[in-house]
């Protein structure tokens, strides 16, 4: 089962190097990892998705508890979340294909974040599912570099995670 | 208290006396000198060991002692990643302790100079927290934390790494009085209606058992349980870790459960319809005794929420300081008899019994001398058990009716007893301690003999001879055709003399017959005796 996890820590030196750690001598595999510092620049938020059984969620979730940096853990279903993920990917284009790729970027909504003479490099940010279809959609072309952030979650409506 | 200047390294002392520190347990090297200078100005004194394992053991031997955090110092490099094993051993069996290494300088870290090592991250798996301290303006907070966070909630190992520079830094030094760190607040008090839910199954309980384990003497808590046992007449048994919570002879006390441990208290487990899990995590050679527990209620009360429900299910859970939710719990306790079950108990322990094995002409059965030790030890001895079947031995046959028995539970880690029972009598030196090992865990540990001859550290020493790594070929034979491989102690030093040139009086026991007499000059001995005790190669550990 995939588990999305997020976790408040201190915005300290070593402790992504804890949290992920953690996760692998706990035999839990993270599929994606992204992190950054939340509106208190004290703290960062950890989004991390991975597979394990429901016994393993919750001794990650009572370890992760127990290490002294970190302040919050929480764990959501899919449908409480509003998840994101940033791709970046380079495909061979010739100019006769141009048109071609920019309809389909502007169906998805992705940018033309570069081009050169025989490439073009897309930019999307959408859910993991819609990335990979678009992904597929591209592969055609020649895909000659993917980079994606992993994905960054965040609960539906007026909630939110706080200290 | 108003700030005062000085260098990091004199304030790295300046908090250890602050939190009460008299002794600590170390080895130096040039990446610690700075500390080491200040240390000699504080005046505390210094246990110097033949190798830095031991100051990790015994820093545990004299936190489980005293209750609070102990310190064990080692240089960079080779000296901290020496620790590491010391650290494991306290981080699975909860024991609250302070380490601190030196670093190289802040900016050549990173590039593999001269005794580098990355102590922080090849410990992270093993401590409770750790500091790599890099702003020497940081030392009074960094110290305060980590003596909280060792001493409190669920103890544990926290290291401080301090690089040479840092601690030859000048700095405004103030002690703090409070830690506030806002990611780590313990849960103390236990939930109310857990322990109303807990006391109204112990109410109906009609077959009830107390399952103490090591968190009961973290937690000081042991006279509560107790209290607790003898009021609702409620039965107890022992993780290895708990063991000595219990006078041997209290009529309430059936012994150590799990792979190792006797059959009454197997047959509790397994026959009870309530478990009342007090501190004890109960690992997984513990678990092996709990098979049949499907019908029975489980309470479980610990401070480490992570601890409950990882190894068993339990239907009452109840988070925080055992001391609390046993205070708490025992004002709705009353008087319960529980006649038949006891009475079941008893049946079971009586008949447990098996007569002695006379061993072949040179040997000792082990059983029989232990259980002849433990009768004769005055009130208030420490026993440092070693690990093997030397261990399980100790374990199930000392019987101490008023002392402490340490050992190393989680990790199994051979060498423990002699450096733990060092700890242990810096710690209580009015107390009687006997470190008993095996010689092959003896082998890994005599050079302590040293410290204590050096140091006035006056243990006390059994060693188990069998002339081999007994537990291992006992693995061998029953499970590898009895092809034995490794196990064989050939080459050993003669024990007595090995004692003898540390100075140290000795005495060996080849038949039962001798062992009354070298256990009442081991114990009428105003400094350090060992006895070695000739034990049969095929000696089995149960039985
Ligand atoms: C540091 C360490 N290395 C290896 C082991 C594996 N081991 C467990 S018991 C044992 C044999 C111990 O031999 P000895 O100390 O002579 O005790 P005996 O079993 O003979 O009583 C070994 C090698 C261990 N527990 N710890
Ligand atoms: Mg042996």
């Amino acid at each position: 089962m995939k588990h999305t996890i997020s976790v408040l820590v201190e915005n300290h030196a070593g402790v992504l190097a804890r949290v992920a750690g953690l996760f692998a001598r706990r035999g839990f595999n993270i599929d994606s990892l992204a992190v950054g510092v939340t509106d208190d620049e004290k703290i960062s938020r950890i989004t991390i998705i991975a597979d394990g059984t429901d016994y393993t969620l919750e001794q990650i979730e009572k370890q992760l508890n127990k290490l002294i940096d970190v302040i919050k853990v929480r764990h959501f279903e899919n449908h409480e979340l509003l998840t994101r993920e940033l791709v970046l990917i380079k495909i061979a284009c010739q100019p006769s294909q141009r048109a071609e790729v920019i309809a389909l970027a502007e169906i998805v909504k992705a940018k033309i974040s570069d081009i050169t003479a025989n490439t073009m490099t897309l930019e999307l940010s959408d859910s993991v599912d819609r990335i990979k279809n678009f992904e597929e959609l591209l592969r055609p072309y020649g895909i000659k570099e993917v980079v994606r952030t992993g994905s960054i979650a965040m609960q539906k409506g007026g909630v939110s995670m706080k200290l | 208290m108003a700030a005062e200047k000085m260098t990091a390294a004199q304030a790295m002392a300046m908090a250890l006396k602050a939190e009460g520190i008299t002794t600590v347990f170390g080895y130096p090297g040039a990446a610690i000198c700075p500390f080491y200078d200040e240390l000699y100005n504080a005046g505390i004194r210094h246990v110097l060991v033949r190798h830095e394992v031991n100051a990790g053991h015994a820093a545990s031997g004299y936190a489980r002692m005293t209750g609070k955090p102990a310190v064990a110092v080692a240089t960079s490099g080779p000296g901290a990643t020496n620790l590491i094993t010391a650290i494991a051993t306290a981080y699975m069996d909860s024991i609250p302790m302070v380490l601190i290494t030196g670093q190289v300088s802040s900016e050549m870290i990173g590039r593999d100079v001269f005794q580098e090592a990355d102590i922080t991250g090849a410990a992270e798996p093993f401590v409770k927290h750790s500091y790599l301290v890099k702003d020497a303006d940081d030392i009074a907070v960094v110290f305060k934390n980590a003596f909280y966070i060792a001493g409190s909630g669920r103890p544990g190992p926290v290291l401080i790494d301090v690089p040479f520079d840092i601690q030859k830094t000048e700095i405004e030094f103030e002690y703090p009085e409070t830690v506030n760190i806002r990611s780590y607040k313990p849960s103390v008090e236990g939930n109310k209606l857990q322990i109303k839910r807990a006391a109204a199954a112990i109410a109906k309980s009609e077959r009830p058992l107390i399952c103490a384990g090591g968190g009961l003497f973290t937690a000081n808590a042991v006279g509560l349980m107790r209290e607790l046992a003898e009021r609702a007449n409620i039965p107890v048994v022992n993780t290895m870790m708990g063991l000595s919570s219990m006078p041997a002879s209290h009529p309430l006390f059936y012994g150590m459960i799990g792979m190792h441990g006797c059959r009454a208290a197997n047959y509790a487990i397994n026959h009870c319809d309530l478990l009342i899990l007090l501190g004890a995590r109960v690992g997984d050679r513990a678990v092996t005794a709990i098979n049949r527990l499907e019908g029975a209620t489980v309470i479980h009360i610990d401070v480490d929420p992570a601890e409950i429900g990882k190894n068993l299910s339990v239907n009452i859970p109840v988070v925080g300081d055992l001391k609390n939710i046993l205070a708490g719990l025992l004002t709705q306790i009353e008087n319960y008899d529980h006649y038949e079950w006891l009475q079941q108990l008893t049946g079971e322990k009586e008949s447990q019994d098996k007569p002695t094995v006379r061993p072949k002409d040179g040997c000792v059965n082990p059983k029989e001398f232990i259980r002849m030790l433990g009768k004769s030890l005055p009130d208030g001895t420490v026993i440092c058990a070693d690990v093997g079947q030397n261990q399980i031995w100790t374990c199930a046959n000392i019987n101490l009716e008023n002392g402490r028995l340490l050992t190393s539970g989680g990790m199994g880690t051979m060498g423990y007893s002699v450096p733990a029972s060092v700890g242990a009598k810096a710690a209580s030196p009015n107390s009687e301690v006997i470190a008993i090992c095996g010689d092959g865990s003896f082998q890994m540990e005599f050079m302590e003999l040293a410290t204590m001859r050096q140091h006035g550290i006056f243990s006390k020493i059994i060693v188990m001879v069998n002339n081999r790594l007994g537990m291992v070929r006992e693995v061998q034979t029953n499970m590898y055709g009895d092809r034995q491989i490794a196990v064989a102690l050939d080459g050993s030093p003669d024990f007595i003399k090995l004692a003898e040139a540390y100075g140290i009086p000795a005495s060996r026991v080849t038949d039962i017959s001798q062992a009354q007499q070298a256990i009442d000059a081991l114990l009428a001995a105003k400094e350090s005796y060992l006895i070695e005790v000739t034990v049969d190669e095929n000696e089995k550990t149960i039985l």
